[in-house]
Protein backbone atom coordinates (compact mmCIF):
# COMPACT_ATOMS: atom_id res chain seq x y z
CA UNK A 1 0.00 0.00 0.00
CA UNK A 2 1.37 3.45 -0.94
CA UNK A 3 1.33 6.35 1.63
CA UNK A 4 0.09 9.80 0.83
CA UNK A 5 1.50 13.05 1.77
CA UNK A 6 1.28 15.36 4.38
CA UNK A 7 -1.63 17.33 2.55
CA UNK A 8 -3.84 14.47 2.63
CA UNK A 9 -4.68 15.41 6.49
CA UNK A 10 -4.23 19.49 5.93
CA UNK A 11 -8.06 19.51 6.75
CA UNK A 12 -8.20 17.77 9.76
CA UNK A 13 -5.02 19.40 11.28
CA UNK A 14 -6.42 22.69 10.54
CA UNK A 15 -10.01 21.69 12.48
CA UNK A 16 -7.90 20.07 15.37
CA UNK A 17 -5.52 22.63 16.35
CA UNK A 18 -7.58 25.99 16.07
CA UNK A 19 -9.98 25.32 18.43
CA UNK A 20 -9.90 25.62 22.44
CA UNK A 21 -7.95 22.79 24.06
CA UNK A 22 -8.09 23.90 27.51
CA UNK A 23 -11.04 20.97 27.94
CA UNK A 24 -9.23 18.41 26.47
CA UNK A 25 -7.50 15.33 28.64
CA UNK A 26 -3.62 14.78 27.83
CA UNK A 27 -1.59 11.96 28.93
CA UNK A 28 1.48 12.35 30.45
CA UNK A 29 4.25 10.30 28.77
CA UNK A 30 6.46 10.27 31.68
CA UNK A 31 3.77 9.33 34.98
CA UNK A 32 1.03 8.15 32.70
CA UNK A 33 -1.01 10.25 35.07
CA UNK A 34 -4.36 12.06 32.57
CA UNK A 35 -6.23 14.94 33.69
CA UNK A 36 -7.62 17.94 31.67
CA UNK A 37 -4.87 20.46 29.96
CA UNK A 38 -6.22 23.45 31.87
CA UNK A 39 -4.57 21.74 34.99
CA UNK A 40 -1.10 21.67 33.78
CA UNK A 41 1.88 24.07 35.39
CA UNK A 42 2.58 27.07 32.74
CA UNK A 43 6.12 28.55 32.95
CA UNK A 44 6.47 31.61 30.66
CA UNK A 45 9.42 33.31 29.68
CA UNK A 46 11.91 32.15 26.55
CA UNK A 47 8.35 30.05 25.70
CA UNK A 48 5.65 28.45 27.40
CA UNK A 49 6.31 25.57 29.31
CA UNK A 50 3.84 22.90 29.91
CA UNK A 51 4.76 20.74 32.81
CA UNK A 52 2.84 17.67 34.58
CA UNK A 53 1.58 18.39 37.56
CA UNK A 54 2.50 15.04 39.45
CA UNK A 55 6.03 14.42 38.09
CA UNK A 56 7.21 17.94 36.59
CA UNK A 57 7.72 15.98 33.03
CA UNK A 58 7.89 18.48 30.66
CA UNK A 59 4.41 17.90 28.82
CA UNK A 60 4.83 20.57 25.87
CA UNK A 61 6.62 23.84 24.56
CA UNK A 62 5.23 26.26 22.56
CA UNK A 63 7.39 29.47 20.89
CA UNK A 64 6.45 31.61 18.45
CA UNK A 65 9.31 33.28 15.94
CA UNK A 66 9.75 35.19 12.74
CA UNK A 67 6.07 34.23 12.14
CA UNK A 68 6.21 30.36 12.62
CA UNK A 69 4.86 28.83 15.69
CA UNK A 70 6.73 26.03 17.35
CA UNK A 71 5.08 23.08 19.41
CA UNK A 72 6.83 20.26 20.67
CA UNK A 73 4.83 17.57 22.05
CA UNK A 74 7.37 14.86 23.04
CA UNK A 75 5.92 14.59 27.12
CA UNK A 76 2.45 14.02 25.64
CA UNK A 77 1.58 10.50 25.18
CA UNK A 78 -1.97 10.98 24.38
CA UNK A 79 -4.34 14.10 23.92
CA UNK A 80 -8.03 13.38 23.84
CA UNK A 81 -11.39 15.75 23.12
CA UNK A 82 -14.55 15.92 21.84
CA UNK A 83 -14.80 16.23 18.56
CA UNK A 84 -17.15 19.12 16.92
CA UNK A 85 -20.59 18.30 16.42
CA UNK B 1 27.68 61.37 24.30
CA UNK B 2 26.26 64.58 26.08
CA UNK B 3 25.54 64.44 29.46
CA UNK B 4 22.18 64.39 31.62
CA UNK B 5 21.05 66.29 34.59
CA UNK B 6 19.35 65.15 37.20
CA UNK B 7 19.37 62.53 39.95
CA UNK B 8 18.88 59.74 37.31
CA UNK B 9 21.71 60.87 35.54
CA UNK B 10 23.08 57.33 34.15
CA UNK B 11 27.24 56.31 34.00
CA UNK B 12 28.55 58.11 30.99
CA UNK B 13 29.20 54.38 29.43
CA UNK B 14 26.30 52.73 30.15
CA UNK B 15 24.86 52.70 26.28
CA UNK B 16 27.79 50.87 24.92
CA UNK B 17 27.52 48.53 27.58
CA UNK B 18 24.03 47.74 25.91
CA UNK B 19 24.05 45.13 23.39
CA UNK B 20 21.18 45.95 20.50
CA UNK B 21 17.52 45.25 21.54
CA UNK B 22 19.05 45.43 25.07
CA UNK B 23 17.12 47.27 27.47
CA UNK B 24 18.84 48.63 31.23
CA UNK B 25 16.98 46.36 34.04
CA UNK B 26 17.50 47.51 37.67
CA UNK B 27 16.07 44.51 39.01
CA UNK B 28 16.74 41.21 38.66
CA UNK B 29 14.03 38.82 37.12
CA UNK B 30 13.68 35.46 37.63
CA UNK B 31 12.99 33.55 34.45
CA UNK B 32 12.29 29.59 35.11
CA UNK B 33 11.12 26.81 32.35
CA UNK B 34 10.28 24.36 35.73
CA UNK B 35 10.24 24.33 39.39
CA UNK B 36 13.08 25.39 41.69
CA UNK B 37 14.44 22.27 43.06
CA UNK B 38 15.72 21.99 46.18
CA UNK B 39 18.85 19.29 46.39
CA UNK B 40 20.25 19.20 50.15
CA UNK B 41 23.70 20.00 49.75
CA UNK B 42 25.19 16.48 51.02
CA UNK B 43 23.47 14.92 48.28
CA UNK B 44 24.88 17.65 45.77
CA UNK B 45 27.76 17.07 43.79
CA UNK B 46 28.97 18.44 40.39
CA UNK B 47 31.08 16.61 37.86
CA UNK B 48 31.97 16.54 34.24
CA UNK B 49 31.85 13.85 31.87
CA UNK B 50 32.30 12.99 28.49
CA UNK B 51 34.78 13.36 26.02
CA UNK B 52 37.53 14.30 27.95
CA UNK B 53 40.94 12.64 29.51
CA UNK B 54 39.42 11.63 32.92
CA UNK B 55 36.40 12.42 34.61
CA UNK B 56 35.93 14.16 37.69
CA UNK B 57 33.56 14.76 40.55
CA UNK B 58 33.52 17.16 43.83
CA UNK B 59 31.41 17.22 46.81
CA UNK B 60 29.52 20.38 48.06
CA UNK B 61 32.78 20.86 50.29
CA UNK B 62 35.30 19.91 48.01
CA UNK B 63 33.97 21.90 45.52
CA UNK B 64 34.07 25.09 47.98
CA UNK B 65 37.57 24.17 48.81
CA UNK B 66 38.27 24.77 45.01
CA UNK B 67 40.25 27.91 44.30
CA UNK B 68 37.73 30.48 44.03
CA UNK B 69 37.21 33.66 42.19
CA UNK B 70 35.15 37.07 43.15
CA UNK B 71 34.94 39.21 39.33
CA UNK B 72 31.84 41.41 38.64
CA UNK B 73 30.20 40.91 34.86
CA UNK B 74 27.02 42.27 32.63
CA UNK B 75 24.45 39.85 32.05
CA UNK B 76 22.07 39.39 29.05
CA UNK B 77 18.88 37.76 29.32
CA UNK B 78 17.12 37.49 25.02
CA UNK B 79 14.36 37.88 26.99
CA UNK B 80 15.33 41.90 26.43
CA UNK B 81 16.60 43.31 29.58
CA UNK B 82 20.82 43.48 30.62
CA UNK B 83 21.85 44.26 33.90
CA UNK B 84 25.54 45.82 34.71
CA UNK B 85 27.94 45.05 37.57
CA UNK B 86 26.37 42.02 38.80
CA UNK B 87 28.89 40.47 41.51
CA UNK B 88 29.81 36.58 41.57
CA UNK B 89 31.46 34.14 43.53
CA UNK B 90 32.40 30.82 41.78
CA UNK B 91 35.36 28.56 40.27
CA UNK B 92 36.27 28.99 36.88
CA UNK B 93 36.17 26.19 34.07
CA UNK B 94 39.46 26.41 33.70
CA UNK B 95 39.77 25.40 37.39
CA UNK B 96 37.37 22.50 36.97
CA UNK B 97 39.81 21.23 33.52
CA UNK B 98 42.82 21.80 34.63
CA UNK B 99 44.66 18.60 33.72
CA UNK B 100 42.23 17.32 31.98
CA UNK B 101 42.71 16.87 27.95
CA UNK B 102 39.41 17.48 26.25
CA UNK B 103 38.37 15.19 23.28
CA UNK B 104 35.00 16.95 21.78
CA UNK B 105 34.57 20.70 20.93
CA UNK B 106 31.09 21.37 22.92
CA UNK B 107 29.49 20.57 26.28
CA UNK B 108 26.19 20.37 27.47
CA UNK B 109 25.35 21.57 30.73
CA UNK B 110 23.05 19.35 32.73
CA UNK B 111 20.86 20.66 35.85
CA UNK B 112 18.79 19.21 38.86
CA UNK B 113 15.13 19.12 37.19
CA UNK B 114 16.57 18.60 33.80
CA UNK B 115 17.38 21.43 31.84
CA UNK B 116 20.33 21.41 29.60
CA UNK B 117 21.82 23.75 27.34
CA UNK B 118 24.95 23.50 24.96
CA UNK B 119 28.08 25.59 24.54
CA UNK B 120 31.05 25.57 22.35
CA UNK B 121 34.24 24.40 24.29
CA UNK B 122 35.86 28.03 23.44
CA UNK B 123 32.95 29.87 25.01
CA UNK B 124 33.37 28.34 28.60
CA UNK B 125 37.49 28.19 28.70
CA UNK B 126 40.09 30.95 28.45
CA UNK B 127 38.63 32.70 31.46
CA UNK B 128 35.23 32.89 29.90
CA UNK B 129 32.74 30.80 32.13
CA UNK B 130 32.32 29.91 36.10
CA UNK B 131 30.53 27.58 38.24
CA UNK B 132 28.99 30.53 40.81
CA UNK B 133 27.53 29.73 44.04
CA UNK B 134 27.54 33.53 45.54
CA UNK B 135 25.79 36.54 44.14
CA UNK B 136 26.66 39.93 45.69
CA UNK B 137 28.51 38.33 48.42
CA UNK B 138 25.64 36.40 49.66
CA UNK B 139 24.95 32.57 48.86
CA UNK B 140 23.18 32.06 45.54
CA UNK B 141 19.59 31.95 46.18
CA UNK B 142 17.56 28.77 45.20
CA UNK B 143 15.25 30.75 42.77
CA UNK B 144 18.70 32.45 40.80
CA UNK B 145 20.33 28.95 40.57
CA UNK B 146 21.57 28.20 43.61
CA UNK B 147 23.06 26.22 44.68
CA UNK B 148 25.72 26.72 42.36
CA UNK B 149 24.61 28.01 38.33
CA UNK B 150 26.62 27.99 35.23
CA UNK B 151 28.13 31.85 34.48
CA UNK B 152 28.77 32.37 30.78
CA UNK B 153 28.32 36.60 30.92
CA UNK B 154 29.41 37.12 27.20
CA UNK B 155 26.68 35.17 25.97
CA UNK B 156 23.17 35.42 26.62
CA UNK B 157 21.31 34.58 30.12
CA UNK B 158 19.87 31.10 29.38
CA UNK B 159 23.43 29.43 28.80
CA UNK B 160 24.41 30.40 32.25
CA UNK B 161 22.44 27.57 32.97
CA UNK B 162 20.58 27.44 37.36
CA UNK B 163 21.04 24.28 39.19
CA UNK B 164 24.04 22.56 37.16
CA UNK B 165 25.45 19.60 38.17
CA UNK B 166 27.60 18.48 35.35
CA UNK B 167 29.40 19.64 32.23
CA UNK B 168 28.73 16.75 29.64
CA UNK B 169 31.85 17.03 26.76
CA UNK B 170 30.58 15.84 23.91
CA UNK B 171 31.89 15.43 19.82
CA UNK B 172 28.83 17.06 18.40
CA UNK B 173 27.27 20.35 19.33
CA UNK B 174 23.71 18.38 20.53
CA UNK B 175 21.03 21.31 21.26
CA UNK B 176 19.87 21.86 24.79
CA UNK B 177 16.37 22.67 26.02
CA UNK B 178 15.85 26.04 24.52
CA UNK B 179 17.93 24.98 21.21
CA UNK B 180 15.92 22.42 20.04
CA UNK B 181 13.44 24.63 19.82
CA UNK B 182 14.64 27.30 17.84
CA UNK B 183 17.16 29.58 20.25
CA UNK B 184 20.62 30.11 18.95
CA UNK B 185 23.02 27.46 19.47
CA UNK B 186 25.76 29.99 20.25
CA UNK B 187 23.87 33.25 21.68
CA UNK B 188 26.29 35.99 21.72
CA UNK B 189 24.05 38.72 21.99
CA UNK B 190 26.91 41.57 20.63
CA UNK B 191 25.40 39.80 17.24
CA UNK B 192 21.84 39.37 18.27
CA UNK B 193 22.59 35.50 17.80
CA UNK B 194 18.81 35.13 19.76
CA UNK B 195 17.45 32.43 17.33
CA UNK B 196 18.63 29.52 14.58
CA UNK B 197 19.66 31.45 11.39
CA UNK B 198 20.43 35.04 13.29
ZN1 LIG C 1 3.59 13.10 34.87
Amino acid sequence: MTHLDGNAVAGDLAAIFTGDLSGAVATCAGCGVTGPVATVMVYEGMGEVLRCPDCDTVLLRLMRVAGETRLDMRGVSLLRWQSAA
Amino acid sequence: MGTTRGFFRRRSGDDERLPPGQYLERGFPVLSAGPTPHVPLDQWDFSITGSLSEERSWTWDEFLALPREDFTVDIHCVTTWTKLDTQWTGVSVDTLLDGVELEGGYLTALCDGGYTTNLPVEDVTGGKAWVVYQYDGEELEPEHGGPARLLVPHLYFWKSAKWVRRLIFTDEDEPGFWEQLGYHDRGDPWLEQRYQGD
